[in-house]
């Protein structure tokens, strides 16, 4: 389908972004050795899977990955040591100390309300799910617990991860990763769509879930909130079946509402006339969240050495590339049109054969890589990806420049 | 010009005690850098030790917030010198100097004796937690914030303004507290990471990392930043204990100090083999603490136990010197008796009783259950008969049940300056024993409790000899030590 060996090389020189991947990594170089002593793994040709990788700086970074042109690339976390060094290290004294505190949401775990797709699939019906999660979280993010620099990354095939790299979410502990996954879990993913535990409302309503319709009803702003929650609920008789174990009165009722009634909004109206009459008035709230709510693996975000796949690494099994996802523009984001490492390199190709034709033999050899590079992603469609990302990446070097400054004042250097 | 000199040596002296110890709570925060004598090393240790023992045994008897449990910590912090009160008069500041200094100094030696194992730890923090806890709730609320400050918890109340806007979310986060409620507190923001309890379980109100806890909540807060720091120091304590063990004035005494919290845990039995299975009867109504009388009665009557009763009664057996060949024998035969067979017994119960002496599966030796243990954990249910009377059984038939025994009648009343506190059922027998075997007195322990409360052990009273019902209570601990 598309040979990777070949096509990785060609990415590696002439498309990772490795400059504002570093300004990114390196954090402003605020903090001593942060750089050199993060963790990366990568899975090679033939499936090898090698841990504890780190660079000096961004020129190794580039050669090195250059060199070994890794398939998928994880990111780990910030050691004590440097990760190469971790056998000779005092054994207890090799600490993960800080990461991002990360979110990897999947689609595989709505199986149970998807009735589109299953499993790896997904298409333009159910990725509305994964923009309700991605609102739903990001305002929690933002104005629960004042976050400020969250990034939001497609997998490449079927969910979304988000990097939440402000200073205080690097630092926290194990035990506050799993309090803040735990803070914004309605529906715990328990292994297998049948543990799945229902989602139960009670009085007084805590703000976080306030906001939840909030979210879901700007996420759906597009596509006409009450029509767009009506067509995915009404139709999944399975859902509302499971969701009235408790009021089995209600149940029936709408059960002979859903023969009678064909269209999903007569149907959304009777399910919610039927809640009102008999006074459970958070039912409809309880299906439409057991429907939207993100589904959340604890277990990705609590552990601070978990290793996350990279931005801008390759999905090996559809190709595409872990882009950043812009938040302004989320209901325009198609994960389908999001590019695959055989399209990058077909469009490169064309780019150099088509334009700049006084170019070829003259500079390729005499240009300095990184500005090369500058014009080779941009005339792909890779170009609008790197955008957001750099974009992220300035918002949070303005944070870093004060603390620098402090530092320099400090030390008393002029 | 000495009369001068004086004056201004006393001046400088006031302030300095003023500046070190503003609050009686604090974090213990600082080690001392003082001198100190051997002596009031060894005072200080433990009156402190006594304390916290105290504190553990009425935290069994009563609720920690109630009244009797206040009145009864404030009056064992005044008779041992420990400071209680927040707001102390001109005159009394000098007295209270030295109560907060013996406070300071005595907890950081308790910490080197009681930051070694991991059992050590919980108890030491579990105390010094209750403790801390009965003092933050004596603090004024004028004096709150100021606390706060000086302890560098920046947990700020906020304005009247704030206060509007966030109001109505706070009550819709917590169901414990209404809208009147809420009018009367101050209300604090703390970081998340200082409640993650809270945030875990979406109880708090969280704004921009923010969250609002009302007064009434914040003592939770406090507490757990006080476990951590504790927890961490105690880490760090542990790592430098070589040095302090090679100081050969202290390590007898830290020794003693480690061991008193648990006493003898019985583990090593003296007696092995000098107990008979036909002494057992005859034993059980002259030298058995009431919990084992009963459990040793159910067995005869009924031919069977169950597991909680087999536990506590077959490691008790084990601990007054059975061996586990007897202790085969004399269950094995009991349980005949019943609904079981002996193929049946050997093949289930047999093992367990090896197992509980160290000879199946991981080997562990278990040691007999202490009162503690027995109170707090595994409560009897209906068909039961382990646990401790004092604390389980109905007062009104605890009573009958003593009169039965021959119990004086006039013995049934609290004694509150009984000297001698009793920790272990093992223990119980080991003084019976030596008492009635020393002593020619066949006279039954009389129980005195209270008709009306359940009291824990700590109130029974032993046989009557003058000698050891007096002796210091912690030296008796040490006795037994190996």
């Amino acid at each position: 389908m598309f040979p990777l060996p070949d096509l990785l090389p060609l990415y590696y020189r002439r498309l990772f972004p490795f400059s504002q991947y570093f300004r990114w990594l390196n954090y402003g170089g605020v903090t001593k050795n942060y750089f050199q002593n993060r963790e990366f793994s990568f899975t090679l040709k033939d499936d090898i899977y090698v841990r504890y990788q780190c660079f000096s700086n961004q020129s190794e970074l580039e050669k090195e990955m250059q060199k070994m042109c890794p398939y998928k690339i994880d990111i780990g976390a910030v050691y004590s040591h440097r990760p190469n060094q971790h056998n000779a290290v005092k054994s207890g004294s090799f600490q993960a100390q800080e990461k991002e505190l990360v979110f990897d949401i999947d689609m595989t775990d709505y199986d149970d309300v998807r009735s589109c797709c299953s499993s790896a699939d997904i298409c333009h019906k159910c990725w509305t799910l994964m923009k309700i999660a991605v609102r739903v979280l990001d305002r929690a993010l933002k104005e629960d617990f004042g976050f400020e620099h969250r990034l939001w990354v497609y997998s490449g095939r079927r969910g979304v991860h988000c990097w939440v790299c402000d200073e205080a979410a690097r630092k926290l502990s194990q035990s506050a990763r799993s309090a803040v996954a735990e803070y914004l879990s309605l529906i715990r993913v328990v292994g297998g769509s049948e543990t799945i535990k229902k989602v139960q409302l009670s009085t007084p309503v805590h703000p976080f879930i306030t906001y939840v319709p909030v979210s879901i009803n700007v996420a759906l702003h597009y596509c006409r909130a009450v029509s767009c929650v009506a067509s995915m609920v009404s139709d999944n008789w399975v859902l509302i079946y499971k969701c009235t174990s408790a009021s089995p009165l209600i149940r029936d009722m709408l059960q002979s509402d859903f023969q009678k009634y064909k269209t999903s909004v007569k149907r959304w109206e009777s399910l919610k006339k039927r809640v009102n009459q008999k006074n459970s008035a958070l039912l409809d709230s309880e299906i439409v969240l057991q429907y939207c709510y993100p589904r959340l693996d604890v277990n990705v975000s609590k552990g601070v050495n978990h290793l996350l796949k990279s931005p801008f690494s390759v999905h090996p099994k559809t190709g595409r590339i872990s882009v950043p996802i812009d938040t302004r523009q989320l209901d325009q984001f198609d994960p389908f049109a999001v590019p695959t490492i055989s399209m990058l390199c077909q469009e490169l190709d064309k780019a150099v054969q088509s334009g700049e034709e006084d170019e070829s033999g003259k500079d390729k050899e005499g240009e300095p890589e990184p500005k090369r590079r500058v014009r080779d992603y941009k005339r792909t469609s890779l170009g609008k990806y790197v955008k957001v990302f750099e974009l992220f990446v300035e918002q949070m070097e303005k944070s870093w420049k004060g603390q620098l400054l402090k530092q320099s004042d400090m030390q008393g250097d002029f | 010009m000495q009369f001068f000199r004086k004056q201004r040596i006393s001046r400088l002296n006031g302030d300095r005690q003023a500046d070190m110890y503003p609050h009686s709570l604090q974090f213990y925060g600082q080690p001392p850098t003082e001198n100190i004598s051997l002596a009031e090393f060894e005072t200080f240790a433990v009156d402190r030790l006594r304390l916290l023992k105290t504190i553990e045994n009425i935290g069994v008897s009563y609720v920690k917030t109630s009244e009797q449990y206040s009145k009864k910590l404030e009056a064992e912090l005044r008779k041992l010198l420990f400071p209680y009160r927040v707001d102390v008069d001109e005159k009394e500041l000098g007295k209270e100097y030295e109560k907060r200094r013996k406070d300071h100094i005595s907890h950081f030696i308790l910490r080197l004796a009681y930051c070694q194992t991991e059992d050590l730890r919980r108890w030491f923090i579990q105390q010094e937690m209750d403790l801390f806890r009965y003092r933050f709730h004596e603090i004024p609320e004028e004096h709150f914030q100021n606390f706060l400050n000086t302890n560098n918890l920046i947990y700020n109340s906020i304005n009247e303004e704030e206060r509007r806007i966030v109001k109505l979310s706070i009550i819709h986060s917590n169901a414990n507290i209404s809208a009147v409620k809420l009018e009367e507190m101050e209300i604090y923001k703390v970081p998340f990471q200082d409640v993650l309890d809270l945030v875990r379980s979406r109880k708090v109100y969280l704004k921009g990392g923010y969250t609002y806890i009302p007064h009434k909540e914040i003592v939770t807060v406090v507490l757990n930043d006080f476990r951590t720091r504790l927890s961490k120091a105690l880490a760090v304590t542990a790592r430098s204990l070589p040095v302090v063990h090679s100081d050969e004035r202290l390590q007898p005494l830290l020794n003693h100090l480690s061991h008193a919290y648990v006493g003898q845990d019985y583990s090593i039995q003296k007696n092995i083999g000098k107990i008979s299975l036909e002494q057992i009867d005859n034993l059980s109504l002259k030298s058995f603490p009431l919990c084992m009388r009963n459990l040793h009665k159910a067995l005869r009557e009924n031919h069977h136990l169950r597991h909680g009763g087999r536990m506590q009664y077959g490691l008790f057996l084990k601990g007054i010197g059975l061996t586990l060949e007897q202790a085969l024998q004399f269950w094995r035969a009991e349980f005949v008796k019943g609904k079981v067979d002996a193929d049946k017994f050997d093949k289930t119960y047999a093992y367990s009783i090896r197992h509980s002496f160290g000879k199946e599966g991981k080997r562990t030796d278990y040691t007999p259950f202490s009162c503690m243990k027995i109170i707090l954990s595994n409560a009897p249910s209906q068909g039961d008969h382990h646990g401790c009377p004092f604390r389980h059984s109905d007062p009104e038939l605890l009573k009958q049940k003593l009169q039965s025994y021959k119990i004086p009648g006039n013995g049934i009343n609290q004694v509150d300056d009984c000297n001698f506190s009793l920790n272990h059922p093992n223990q119980y027998f080991a003084e019976s024993q030596s008492l009635l075997n020393g002593k020619d007195v066949k006279r039954e322990a009389p129980a005195k409790i209270s008709g009306g409360s359940q009291e824990t052990p700590a109130n029974v009273k032993m046989a009557e000899s003058t000698s050891s019902a007096e002796m210091d209570d912690l030296e008796l601990l040490f006795q037994d030590a190996p």
